[in-house]
């Protein structure tokens, strides 16, 4: 097949990352935003017909989308036994017999990240140790965020204390519906700080910001007060992630790039089940940021189902028979 | 490294490619030899030219060349056929049409794959955007020949309709012309594209296999002297074409004074503006649909970026940007982007085109990397650097090509739009709601897309303004254009008018007249350019007045003022019919006068003409705030504004007779509509109407809205005929004269009615509504997606 492939950047090697110093809060700037939901309904609608992976590509995907994953429990019933039982799924995400078969024994698959409540920090940090795995700690007042500033600061700080690499903070809505960026900027502002090394992913909730300029707005507002990724949903919204959303998100994301130079994260969470789910995701992410984005700094999927489902298919891919959950060893 | 492991690290996208088995089964099963289908089936392979698929060059089938024995005995098979099809219920007739669009449903990946490789067009488009457009309007038709009688009352199909349509969608096109021409009622023989046949040809199979009676769908192949013997068939009642303007205008010269009804859908070069307060990332995306879909092989293509200039530079790399991930290639891979055009022959003339924008100074930014070496493939291309006068700019390019300028106001960005020949389609990004609707009525184009661009719908129509044809597709403005109304077959040649002497023998027997009526021009009463005057006499002979003799130049002027007083069209409709009522009220006021000055000229008693004078202009005056647009709700979340506009500048021969009826009845629709008119009176009995501007100047009719020019009415026809800056023309007069009319109205492609040397009755009420309503409109759709 005669066929040009173009692609932004050859090298998906995580060049190195400059970190975010955070900029000050421009308010032109959040004026300065328009977002057509018709026409990024169009686009995110349209992305899965337009790119497509088969056969070895798809295989490749996928195995890119597990090293991409937050692999993540966020119960209220959670355990130190059932965190335990995540971490070690983290430690051989997949079965050795189809890594085996793949001959990717060298790739070094494992996800991006383990994510918990500020409870199980230690617990998860102390299962994954040696694997280079971080742990990643949901925080401020975790998923509503509706708590005295002062005590939000100080759950960040003791996640930090007990290992936590990645702090995935939670806004208010309310001053997003009230159009109160200085106090959302203020605030991100001071959980940023008190991450101190740990990178800051912060929460939109949007499922709860009502329309894709005031995603926008919020999310250009996180990223000026210097977050290092951020993140759809806490998983607890009626609307988690979605394509439209994400779209919404990343261009942002360009946007602050091609003014500062600086490249943000994304994390969509909440939702994202399915490895055709996961491709779209990863295609859209290659179209709109470049191929380097494919990388777990860059690009993360919060998620817990979303493994097992790419097992089943990677497996699938290799023997042509469908397989079935139970055979996948549970996260 | 295994090869997986390469890939995890390059993260390319690698072939996915679609499978042509099922097509080729099917090419194999016809031995990749075609017939015409005529009567319901196939004949026997005549002189063949080859199809091929344009991005491998491989040839695909034989297919016929359509002999003028050929059209012959398909139009005499769909004559035959015509009386039981149209005599069937319209339940009956939309259950076929229901079946055939169930078919296309169920055959869908095959008719897909099929017009991929015959088109070259990417596999996503002819599967998600080709066949379930086709689907739908056959569906979607289903439903209006159940409504018809309702509908559309008193109305009956044309009869035969041969129809023509280009390769760029090749089904599409074929369901947009045969869905509502079997919904009417009527027959078809349709030619197929001679590059893009097989889909046609799949079709009509379809037809065999849902039972469609014979003759109903008639298809033969072949090239332009195939489509040329169709279109000067004399048993063909209506054409309908869809394809460059320059073969539309040879068709509108061919149809000319044979009364077979018309319908063009023609080129374009479609304005794309992006205002500074858009979301400029989605019009960037936006973009990529308006001119590389289809490779830019769209009719109705955004293929002249007007960008502001306050976000110009910014706009211009993100096109760029977006422009090097479009990936050019197989057109049967999934992930393709752009596929192969359909021939060598348009590669060549497109690369012609731009060899000589760039001589002309265009800049040419095609982005890195390179195509495939063999088949019809371009490079996606943006051309800067270019003002209106450049070649790029004001061509049809019908390829990949974007030509890009700038604008400084709103007001700058609607004259760059409109200064164009063509006016199809144009879009609209902006996210202020008051700048985008006031812009949308100003564009000279039938489809207006706010905020997206490129949808289509079978219920919102589509068609052009000026050179880009005339006629809808789709909804039901393209309904009417398969109907016409069921007294047109009775009527009956007009009765010759009594030849009066044009001029005096001696020009100085007219100098007994102390008054002569002057003409009538921009609210001013204007002597004859030629310095002469023409006699008017009454039945007897008797000389019972004077008028100006009109020539080129007094239509000129008239043209021209009428141009300038184009702003009526905006004016409150409320407004124009206040000012109608006026005039009727005026006029009524002065019936004895204008009474008399009937019977003078003609000897009869002009008392009930008056009436009817009054009580016509008292019946469009409450047409002017009614007759208006409507809202249609295409299947995505938007609303589709079915606006109502005025044509613009309409001509307007008056009959010979009735002097003062023949004349309102025949502006006063025009003027309710919005338009401005040039108007020339009865050529023997002209007084009645140089009375009447002194009832326009007591009823506040602006100046230059109704414009008055004596003369002789052919030859002051064909000068309107021949004026660019006339939009429509309506002759009531000889059939020699009509066809005159309708041949010299090929520059500009203006939308004339003519009589024909048939006999219309202007007073009877059936002339009191929508029939010139329609003619002196037309529709606007304008798309406004919505969500917040």
């Amino acid at each position: 097949m005669s066929l040009k492939v173009v692609d932004n950047s050859g090298s998906s090697h995580a060049p190195a990352h400059k970190r975010n110093p955070g900029y000050p809060l421009d308010l032109d700037w959040v004026e300065r935003v328009r977002m057509n939901r018709s026409a990024l309904e169009r686009r995110a609608g349209s992305i899965g017909a337009r790119r497509t992976v088969k056969k070895d590509y798809q295989l490749a995907w996928l195995l890119k989308a597990i090293t991409l994953i937050d692999l993540t429990t966020l119960n209220a019933d959670d355990t130190p036994g059932r965190v335990e039982r995540l971490c070690a799924k983290a430690r051989n995400p997949l079965r050795a017999e189809i890594v085996d078969k793949l001959g990717v024994g060298d790739l070094r698959i494992l996800p991006g990240a383990v994510c918990v409540y500020h409870t199980f920090v230690k617990t998860a940090v102390d299962a994954l140790e040696g694997t280079g795995i971080p742990v990643a700690a949901v925080s401020t007042a975790f998923p509503h965020g509706l708590a005295p500033v002062d005590t939000k600061i100080a759950e960040i700080e003791a996640s930090v204390r007990d290992g936590a690499q990645e702090i995935d903070i939670v806004i208010e809505r309310g001053m997003v519906l009230r159009g109160d960026w200085q106090a959302l900027y203020d605030q991100v502002r001071a959980f940023r700080k008190a991450c101190g090394d740990a990178h800051i992913k912060t929460i939109l909730g949007t499922g709860e910001l009502a329309t894709q300029t005031n995603i926008a707005k919020a999310s250009l507002v996180c990223m000026l007060a210097g977050a290092d990724f951020i993140k759809t949903s806490t998983g607890k919204e009626k609307v988690n992630a979605n394509l439209v959303t994400s779209l919404t998100m990343i261009r942002m994301i360009r946007w602050f790039n091609e003014e500062t130079g600086i490249e943000i994260g994304y994390k969509p969470a909440g939702g994202i089940a399915t490895a055709g789910d996961a491709l779209k995701y990863m295609a859209l992410m290659k179209e709109e940021l470049g191929t380097h984005y494919l990388n777990p700094h860059l690009f993360r999927f919060g998620a817990s189902g979303l493994l097992t489902d790419i097992e089943r298919q990677l497996e699938h891919g290799l023997t042509g028979h469908y397989a079935a959950d139970y055979r996948q060893p549970m996260v | 490294m295994n090869k997986i492991a390469q890939i995890f690290e390059t993260l390319e996208y690698g072939p996915a490619p679609e499978t042509a088995d099922q097509a080729n089964a099917w090419l194999d099963s016809k031995n990749r030899t075609f017939g015409h289908f005529i009567d319901g089936a196939w004949t026997a392979r005549g002189k063949t030219f080859a199809s091929t698929n344009p991005a491998t060059g491989e040839k695909l089938a034989d297919i016929t060349d359509g002999t003028s024995a050929d059209v012959d005995s398909a139009v005499a098979a769909a004559r035959a056929a015509f009386p039981l099809w149209s005599g069937l219920s319209g339940y009956e007739r939309g259950k076929f049409l229901y079946s055939i669009a169930r078919m296309i449903q169920k055959h869908s990946r095959l008719f897909a794959v099929l017009e991929t490789m015959d088109n070259g067009k990417p596999i996503r488009e002819s599967r998600d955007a080709d066949i379930p457009l086709v689907a739908r309007h056959f569906y979607h038709h289903a439903g209006w020949a159940t409504h018809l009688e309702r509908e559309f009352p008193d109305h009956v199909p044309y009869g035969v309709c041969g129809q023509i349509i280009p390769w760029n969608f090749p089904l599409l096109m074929l369901a947009w012309k045969i869905a509502p021409a079997l919904a009417a009622g009527n027959t078809v023989v349709l030619k197929p594209a001679e590059f893009t046949s097989l889909t046609a040809l799949l079709f009509a199979e379809i037809c065999e296999r849902v039972g469609l009676p014979k003759g109903v769908v008639n298809i033969v192949t072949g090239e332009g002297e195939t489509g040329a013997a169709l279109v000067n068939h004399s048993d063909v009642d209506k054409i309908a074409f869809t394809g460059s303007t320059e073969v539309g205008k040879i068709i509108r010269a061919a149809t000319a004074g044979t009364g077979k009804g018309l319908s063009l859908e023609l080129g374009g070069k479609s304005p794309y503006i992006v205002f500074e307060d858009a979301d400029l990332d989605s019009a960037v995306e936006g973009l990529v649909e308006a001119i590389w879909f289809n490779q830019g092989q769209v009719c109705c293509a955004g293929s002249r970026l007007l960008v502001q200039e306050s976000i110009e530079e910014r706009f211009i790399a993100k096109v760029k940007k977006r422009m090097a991930n479009l990936r050019v290639g197989d057109p049967l891979d999934k992930s393709v982007d752009i596929g192969a055009l359909v021939a060598p022959v348009q590669v060549e003339r497109i690369r012609d085109l731009m060899k000589k924008g760039v001589a002309e100074g265009a800049v040419v930014y095609e982005p890195d990397g390179t195509v495939p070496a063999n088949g019809c493939f371009l490079k996606p291309a943006l051309v800067t650097n270019v003002s209106p006068a450049n070649t790029l700019v004001e061509e049809e390019i019908f390829g990949p090509v974007l030509v890009a300028m700038s604008f400084r106001t709103p007001e700058e960005a609607v004259a760059l739009a409109n200064n164009t020949r063509y006016g199809l389609a144009a879009t609209l990004w902006s996210e202020n709601i008051n700048l985008a609707l006031d812009i949308a009525p100003k564009l000279k184009a039938g489809v207006v897309w706010i905020n997206g661009t490129n949808q289509f719908d079978a219920a919102v129509g589509f068609g052009g303004y000026k050179e880009s044809g005339f006629g809808r597709e789709g909804g039901r403005e393209g309904m009417s254009a398969y109907l016409k109304p069921k007294w047109e077959k009775a009527l009956q040649p007009a009765p010759v008018a009594t030849s009066v002497p044009a001029k005096a023998a001696n020009p100085l027997d007219a100098e007994h007249l102390d008054q002569t009526a002057k003409m009538y021009i921009g609210g001013k009463q204007a002597r004859p350019d030629s310095g002469y005057n023409r006699p008017v006499h009454g039945t007897d002979g008797a000389l019972v007045g004077e008028v100006g003799d009109g020539n080129r130049k007094d239509i000129r002027n008239a043209v021209e003022a009428a141009r300038a007083a184009l702003g009526w069209g905006t004016t409150a409709a409320h407004s124009r019919a206040q000012i109608l009522y006026f005039l009727a009220e005026n006029l009524d006021y002065r019936r004895d006068e204008f009474a008399a000055r009937i019977k003078v000229q003609t000897g009869d008693d002009g008392s009930k003409e008056v009436a009817q004078s009054v009580e016509r202009l008292f019946a469009f005056a409450g047409w002017a705030d009614k007759y208006d647009g409507a809202v249609h709700n295409p299947p995505m979340r938007a609303v589709a504004a079915a606006m109502v506009e005025p044509l613009g500048v309409i001509g307007v021969v008056a009959p010979p007779s009735r002097p003062l009826l023949g004349s309102i009845a025949l502006i006063a629709p025009a003027l309710a509509m919005g338009n401005t008119v040039v108007l020339v009176p009865s050529e023997g009995s002209p007084l009645s109407m140089t009375d009447f501007y002194q009832v326009l100047e007591t009823s506040d009719m602006p100046s230059g809205v109704v414009n008055i020019v004596t003369g002789e009415s052919v030859s002051l026809a064909k000068t309107l005929a021949e004026h660019d800056g006339v939009d429509g023309l309506w002759f009531a007069g000889s059939a020699e004269g009509s066809a005159m009319v309708e041949k010299a109205s090929v520059g500009n492609l203006k939308q004339t009615w003519t009589s024909r040397g048939l006999y219309y009755d202007l007073a009877d009420q059936r002339f009191a509504g929508d029939y010139f309503l329609g003619k002196a409109t037309q529709v606007k759709n304008v798309w406004i997606p919505y969500g917040a």
